[in-house]
């Protein structure tokens, strides 16, 4: 038990995609822009609202990684 | 307003009022044989699976005041008031990786609050405190600010008085009283369809009608429509967005009425499932952002006939405007119903969230030990009534403002409970004698730097070595709430061996 339990609870390399939203959001002069543009749309807008899909998307490999280990209950 | 009654818009937004006060009391007869507990009553029996705590914690997070709110500042303020869509994609990592560690833990003891949770981790029952006054004081203002949601629209629709504000209301305190949070889940299923609706309909007609995209971006004045750049010495509004953004996310699961609607969930799996899915309320939040944008570029702030919805509310008239503009009265009826049930369900569930602090941190700890469970739930009842009156009251008796000012305020003030809650599922090396200092630092410094910008917004520019750094409030006095408990706890660590218990174990966090 005490090893699933660490097993469960330690870092995996799978991990770092969670940080990932954070540097393409908080690197803020990156984005903080107008073009390109999308059909008027400038690069600031639609950057943020790519992100939002994005940023679900990266939690997918961990989820489906801790799934398959049975790690969530 | 100026325009006087629109019938059909009011006879649309009455009906589905009814309807959805119809499905609350239905929802409050759900499962009868524990009611009275405060587990049931207050948690929905920890029962809901995928899909209900989807519409629970999409109706309870995106709130109507959100709604309103959010494209008030991109119309007023631009670029800057688009921080609330990276706030929402920052939040959900965050619930995805450490959120499900409370479900837990607060599954395995039986907590029903983050203050219990605290009482259980530290041992100590001043700090458990101190996290539950914060709570219920942060939350209060954010339910008045609903009600607030409630008057823009029915001020919109023409209706004169207060009176149908009080019935809304009552309607409000009758269901939550009677039916708890299962009330509250059935009708969020309800508000989410017809905010979903609105905002599809919203971003494809007004486009249309405003000659595309790009017209409308056209417009807005080109000093709003980016940050303002960095300068020599300045960091400019670049820092200010994006702690804004990383602060309220960090602040949002803190919020009772979030944690409220995390433990309701049936298993910690539904909390990371929804953190995948509920990204799908912040598509609609970025394009309900954008319709201040559209609001501007329909130019409704200098029409005559909306004159007096934007002396009344400000920037907040906006979007009711817009929707007047562009909508037949038959969809403005909807797209209002929509944000007056959007109301209501966010401020049923904050005042079930306040009356589980009062019921478990306060009434149980402090003025009857020992209470019965089902004391316990009659209580939780009782305090939600008063904590809705009170906001009431404070809706009517107070400047609009107050209520706005005081918001501001909570988001300062939760976010202090950080260390104590979040670091506090990983950690217990934290002394809590230094994690109530920590807190109180953190209190003290943001709401001072909050009292420096007389409460007009909320990001305070440092001065670091020279440099000039736009920071949010909230985010600096988290950094110096973290800095003072860990040094603290380290240096009586250091001293005396931590004499108090915890009652956790490390097997109840996974």
């Amino acid at each position: 038990m005490p090893e699933r339990g660490r097993g469960r609870k330690g870092f995996r390399p799978v991990h770092l995609f969670l940080i990932v939203p954070y540097v393409a959001i908080l690197w803020v002069p990156f984005f903080n822009r107008v073009e390109p543009s999308i059909a008027g749309v400038p690069f600031f807008y639609w950057y943020q609202m790519l992100w939002i899909a994005l940023g679900a998307l990266v939690l997918l490999p961990v989820f489906v990684i801790e799934e398959r280990d049975g790690k969530s209950e | 307003m100026a325009k006087g009654l629109d019938l059909t818009a009011t006879s649309v937004f009455v009906a589905l009022f009814a309807a959805v006060t119809v499905l609350g009391f239905v929802g409050a007869r759900g499962r009868k044989a524990d009611h009275d507990e405060l587990a049931e009553w207050g948690l929905g029996g920890r029962s809901f699976g995928t899909l209900i705590t989807w519409f629970l914690l999409g109706g309870d997070l995106y709130t109507a005041y959100t709604f309103v709110a959010v494209p008030a500042l991109v119309f007023g303020a631009g670029a800057l008031g688009f921080f609330a869509v990276p706030y929402t994609i920052l939040v959900y990592p965050l619930l995805f990786a450490v959120f499900p560690r409370l479900w837990s833990v607060a599954h395995a003891k039986g907590y029903v609050t983050a203050a219990d949770f605290v009482r259980g981790r530290f041992g100590s029952g001043l700090l458990a405190l101190a996290i539950a006054m914060t709570g219920i004081v942060a939350t209060m203002p954010y339910i008045a600010l609903q009600l607030v949601g409630i008057e823009v629209v029915l001020a919109g629709l023409g209706i004169p008085g207060r009176l149908p504000l009080v019935l809304a209301f009552a309607v409000l305190a009758a269901y939550t009283y009677l039916g708890g949070l299962r009330a509250s889940a059935m009708i969020a299923v309800v508000k989410d369809l017809l905010i979903y609706v609105t905002v599809i309909v919203a971003v494809i007609v007004i486009p249309i009608e405003l000659g595309g995209f790009a017209k409308i971006f056209a417009g807005v004045p080109a000093s709003r429509l980016l940050l303002a750049p960095m300068t020599a010495g300045n960091l400019g509004q670049q820092s200010g967005y994006a702690t804004l953004a990383l602060g309220s996310a960090l602040a949002l699961f803190l919020y009772p009425h979030a944690v409220t609607g995390l433990l309701s969930s049936s298993s910690r799996r539904v909390i990371r499932r929804n953190a995948v899915v509920l990204p799908a309320y912040s598509v609609a939040l970025g394009l309900i952002a954008l319709l201040g944008y559209m609001a501007l570029a329909a130019g409704v702030k200098s029409m005559p006939a909306y004159a007096a919805g934007f002396k009344a509310f400000g920037p907040n008239f906006a979007v009711p405007a817009l929707f007047l503009q562009m909508f037949p009265s038959w969809f403005v009826g909807i797209a209002f119903a929509a944000i007056g049930i959007g109301a209501l369900v966010p401020a049923a569930i904050m005042s079930i969230a306040c009356a589980n602090l009062f019921t478990r941190n306060i009434y149980k700890e402090y003025i009857f030990p020992g209470c019965s469970p089902a004391r316990e739930g009659q209580v939780a009842k009782l305090t939600s009534l008063v904590v809705k009156l009170g906001a009431l009251l404070f809706v009517l008796e107070m400047p609009q403002i107050y209520a706005i000012n005081l918001q501001l305020l909570g988001g300062i003030w939760i976010i202090q409970t950080l260390p104590s809650v979040l670091l506090g599922l990983y950690t217990r090396r934290l002394h809590p004698a230094a994690l109530l200092i920590g807190w109180a630092a953190g209190i003290l410094a943001g709401t001072w730097m909050e009292m420096q910008l007389g409460l007009k917004g909320s990001i305070y520019a440092l001065h670091i070595f020279g440099e000039i750094i736009p920071c949010y409030a909230a985010f600096s006095a988290l950094v110096l709430n973290l800095a003072v408990s860990s040094v603290l706890s380290a240096t009586f660590n250091l001293f005396a061996r931590n004499p108090f218990v915890d009652a956790t174990v490390a097997e109840d966090y996974v």
